[in-house]
């Protein structure tokens, strides 16, 4: 009887979290120009968006080529710089170590308004003219603290001779780096990156005040100037199921090797 | 105090997990008063019989009972029993006041009654001055006194202790010991404490139960369960011991390691197999070999402070362990004496393997999650049940797991003089128990073969 | 000889001040000049004359609040249910009250809006309340169902074991064992409510409009200043949130991938 409620709780709970994205993937299967209105059943908008024969269309594929170009971009820079700042911060000590590890959780804890008017009056202070450049540059500040976070608790489940154990054996400081802290760390980096990859993607606030006036579009800037506009483009219907799908997929797909690493052990 | 009244008494308890069996059939009782040990190695199914006890973990079949009324249902909350955690549970978000009031504030005590039990009861376990601290700040022998006080601040009618002593060093152990016993022998409450640990379980209790694989072994004194284990598992459980192969040539007679001895033992029979126990401070060893019942060469000696321990290779190749206070020189010849009343003549288990199988054609058998090659069997059709018997040492262990029929872990390896018993868990649950003089460690894996002329199959009488 | 590898964090350490630090700082210094760069207190002073801005910064709070406490409401028998192993057997369940992360806000809010519509309920204050507590519950959920998760099963034990039935396991146990989770679910969720824009625009049809909005229009409109005093003063609330909340708790604990 309780176990009976509670399901119901949750699943009902569940329904109601997951209705507007199966109301967006609903409605990617029909060629109606307005969110909400059936006009039948069709595959038109998949079609179009990937031949690119609708209005808006070529803009559309422009600022989806921008977000995955500067999650791509962030997402692996974040993951090199995070990588590397969690092997020197796990080698810090004391009040360096305690100011370093607040630092890093400041962007987190940040409001991405905040973070983005900030960056904008950095990047408006140092005279650098906005555009890709800023927007990446934000976007890495943004992604790093979860590099890090990712990779310190690897580094502390690492047995500590591992580095020692190497040189012992004649590697360099590189090689032992390299060959045996890197491998070590990959889990924590992969599940690093993903995370980084999947925050740019999602990133409204701070492309919105780094974008400059060049004209750069991405997908969340793009869906925030067409609703503005009151409407819109239908092809992001199928765009964003497709991009869900895919992001699932990855989930699955990562945590399913996980699990099998996991059982290996 | 009447202490012969029974506190708890446990019938007929089965508990499973899944498809393992972790309580067999339990049934014990438990005096008013009594310090009672649940002894056995980790996994045997002490701690679940304790949980089921306090009411944590509900039995599968069998009842409970406390003074004689079935509690068997009762949530735990309801129970006048308490119990003091393997890691104590102290609340990390109290004091160690608030720790021990904790029940009290529960049963809606006034606040004057709460803090005077308290206080009393911070006094007996030496923590006085302690009520505001931090449990994140106290020592894992202040936490252990917390974590009783907490439990007797209640006046419980049993007091549960689950491995109570086992974060505690050496050090701190030993003096736990001496302190339970003493809260113990002053409150007069009826204690029950699971330990894996024989010497703490000899030690304490006033009643030691020793069990494995989820059923009770023995149910003894200290002294009995020293003194007369009743088959080898305790024996080799409690205390250092020589486990032998013998026979029982007639009342109060026993053959082993080759020679005839005196023994107190009687109603085995005539020639029946037996296993037999000598304790290593029992064996007398002499300097005279003319003295001894039988002789043997010392093969290596090891100083233990209090006394030496030898191990002698008898005349007939049998390897035994000898504590004595004396020292013979490694290579030297001696004499050995054992005391009629220092044997203990124990029934054998098992004399073999025995499994049930189907024949799968004339010549393979199914069993224990395999198919068998064994001799051409004419009168058995195919499909027919059989029982396959296998002597221990026609077992053929292997390292290689590919070359065996099925596959399992060393369970349980008792060295028994000149070969080793190993009790083998096959991969299906199955157990299989070999004789061998090769050398394997608890938990190898191992591959298990069986050439087809050791498999003795007769009809089955089941169905 | 041993190559110092502290030294490793020296490039993140830089970065963080270029990009993390110093633009914080920025906001203060923009904050506290006019347009020329002069030091003023024009700006705090104009926010605080400036009836409008002061009602939407009390309306915000109110909404975060809210939002805040439904998520909670919410959030928190569900993270209960989850993590427990009465009811819960499988780590699957939690990861589908994450995953609706996944798929972009802005959209993901604009079909909330729309379904809405479709319902018939007016834009307003419901629905932004609605969309919003859609929007952030996940963030409620999970810290909570993973305080809640490690919390020992022997401590819920030792209070059934001393009397305790088991509402009052919860009551005294469970509940006060998984504040840490409450409060950083709070300020998962608090923090990004109080200062959000776009999305509020969304679920109200442009009829509410919150600080993060004006923060905005603020900036796009050249009012640098101006909006540099709007943001310093959320971020004093956001740092006195994060403090209150925080207490000497470690972050790095808190972290881990969702993944």
């Amino acid at each position: 009887m309780k176990r009976t409620l509670a399901r119901i709780y949750v699943w009902l709970l569940l329904l109601l979290l997951y209705a507007p994205i199966i109301f967006i993937m609903v409605s990617s299967f029909t060629e109606a120009r307005a969110l909400g209105n059936w006009t039948g059943f069709s595959t038109g908008l998949y079609r179009s968006l990937f031949e690119g024969d609708m209005a808006g269309a070529h803009s559309l594929s422009m600022a989806f080529k921008n977000t995955i170009f500067i999650a791509l971009v962030s997402a692996a820079a974040a993951t090199a710089l995070g990588t590397t700042a969690a092997i020197g911060i796990h080698n810090l000590r004391g009040r360096i170590r305690k100011s370093v590890k607040m630092a890093n959780s400041v962007p987190m804890l940040n409001p991405d308004v905040i973070t983005g008017v900030s960056l904008f009056l950095l990047f408006v202070f140092l005279g650098i003219s906005q555009g890709y450049l800023t927007v990446i540059l934000a976007h890495i500040s943004f992604c790093t603290p979860y590099v890090v976070l990712n990779v310190m608790p690897k580094l502390r489940q690492m047995n500590p001779n591992l580095y020692e154990a190497a040189l012992d054996l004649g590697a360099s400081p590189i090689r032992a780096t390299t060959k045996v802290v890197l491998p070590q760390l990959r889990p924590g980096m992969v599940s690093g990156f993903i995370m980084a990859f999947t925050m740019s993607l999602d990133d409204f606030a701070v492309t919105f005040f780094t974008r400059g006036t060049i004209g750069l579009e991405t997908l969340s800037t793009y869906i925030y100037a067409d609703a503005r506009k009151g409407g819109l483009t239908p092809e992001l219907r199928p765009l964003m199921t497709i991009i869900f799908l895919v992001i699932l997929l990855l989930l699955a797909v990562i945590s399913f090797k996980n699990r099998k690493n996991v059982n290996q052990i | 105090m009447d202490n012969n009244r029974t506190a708890i008494e446990i019938c007929n308890l089965s508990k499973s997990f899944g498809d393992k069996k972790i309580l067999d059939n339990i049934n014990l009782k438990i005096r008013q008063g009594e310090f009672v040990t649940l002894l056995g190695p980790s996994g045997c199914g002490k701690t679940t019989l304790l949980r089921i006890i306090g009411g944590f973990t509900e039995p599968d079949s069998g009842t409970v009972l406390l003074d004689g009324r079935d509690i068997s249902s009762m949530p735990p909350y309801r129970r006048p029993l308490n119990t003091v955690f393997q890691r104590y549970a102290l609340f990390p978000h109290l004091d160690v006041f608030d720790n021990v009031a904790f029940g009290l504030k529960i049963q809606g005590l006034k606040d004057d009654e709460i803090d005077k039990r308290v206080r009393k009861m911070l006094k007996m376990v030496t923590l006085s001055d302690y009520e505001d601290r931090d449990i994140s700040s106290l020592s894992g022998g202040q936490q252990q006194r917390v974590a009783i006080a907490r439990a007797l601040v209640n006046y419980p009618k049993v007091l549960l202790l689950d491995e109570p002593l086992s974060a505690l060093d050496l050090k701190m152990r030993k003096d736990m010991q001496i302190e339970l016993k003493e809260i113990h022998d002053k409150l007069g409450i009826t204690f029950i404490y699971v330990t894996h640990d024989q010497e703490e379980a000899l030690t304490l209790s006033d009643t030691v139960v020793v069990i494995n694989e989820g059923r009770i072994q023995q149910t003894g004194t200290p002294a009995d369960i020293y003194n007369e284990p009743q088959n080898s598992f305790v024996a080799d459980f409690i205390g250092e011991s020589n486990i032998l192969n013998g026979k029982m040539i007639c009342d109060r007679r026993v053959e082993f390691a080759g020679h005839a001895f005196d023994c107190v033992d009687e109603g085995f029979g005539e020639n029946v197999p037996v296993d037999v126990v000598v304790r290593p401070e029992d064996i007398y060893i002499v300097g005279q070999t003319s003295a001894g019942q039988f002789t043997a060469t010392v093969k290596s000696r090891t100083f233990k402070g209090v006394h030496y321990e030898m191990f002698v290779e008898t005349d007939t190749g049998n390897e035994l362990m000898i504590q004595d206070y004396n020292s013979f020189e490694p290579g030297s010849e001696v004499g050995l004496i054992i005391k009629p009343q220092d044997i203990q003549v124990m029934k054998k288990e098992r004399v073999c393997n025995t499994f049930s199988g189907r024949m799968t054609d004339s010549t393979h058998v199914e069993m224990l999650g395999g198919v068998w090659e064994c001799l051409p069997q004419q009168d058995l059709e195919p499909g027919a049940a059989v029982r396959v018997e296998v002597d221990f040492n026609k077992v053929d262990m292997v390292d290689n797991l590919d070359d065996g029929t099925v596959t399992g872990e060393a369970h349980f390896i008792l060295y028994k003089g000149d070969h080793y018993h190993i009790d083998i868990l096959s991969d299906e649950g199955w157990h299989i128990y070999a004789d061998t003089t090769y050398v394997w460690d608890k938990g190898d894996l191992i591959g298990i073969s069986i050439l087809p002329k050791d498999l003795r199959i007769s009809r089955s009488d089941e169905n | 000889m041993k190559i110092k590898r502290n030294a490793w964090s020296i490039p993140y350490i830089v970065f963080l001040i270029i990009f993390v630090v110093f633009p914080l700082i920025l906001v203060g210094i923009y904050a506290l000049a006019d347009a020329d760069g002069n030091f003023t207190f024009a700006n705090v002073a104009r926010f605080f004359s400036d009836s409008d801005a002061l009602s939407t910064l009390a309306l915000s709070l109110d909404i975060a609040i809210e939002t805040t406490a439904l998520c909670l409401l919410i959030g928190y028998p569900v993270a209960w249910i989850l993590a427990n192993r009465e009811f819960n057997h499988s780590g699957v369940t939690i990861v589908l009250f994450i995953l609706p992360m996944w798929m972009n806000a802005l959209i993901r809010t604009l079909a909330t809006a729309q379904l809405f519509n479709m319902l018939g309920f007016t834009p307003g204050r419901g629905t932004l309340l609605a969309g919003m507590t859609y929007d952030f519950l996940p963030f409620m959920i999970y810290p909570i169902y993973n305080v809640l998760l490690k919390t020992d099963q022997s401590y819920c034990e030792a209070a059934a074991d001393l009397g305790a039935s088991p509402f009052k396991v919860f009551r005294k146990v469970v509940l006060p064992l998984s504040m840490p989770g409450v409060l950083s679910g709070v300020m998962m969720v608090f923090m990004p409510t109080v200062s959000t824009f776009a999305i509020s625009e969304f679920l109200t049809n442009n009829k509410i409009k919150l600080f993060g909005t004006i923060i905005q229009e603020n900036i796009n409109s050249s009012m640098w200043n101006y909006g540099a005093a709007l943001s310093l003063l959320m971020l004093i609330i956001i740092g006195i949130t994060a403090f209150v909340a925080t207490d000497e708790r470690d972050t790095e604990e808190q972290g881990g991938s969702a993944v």
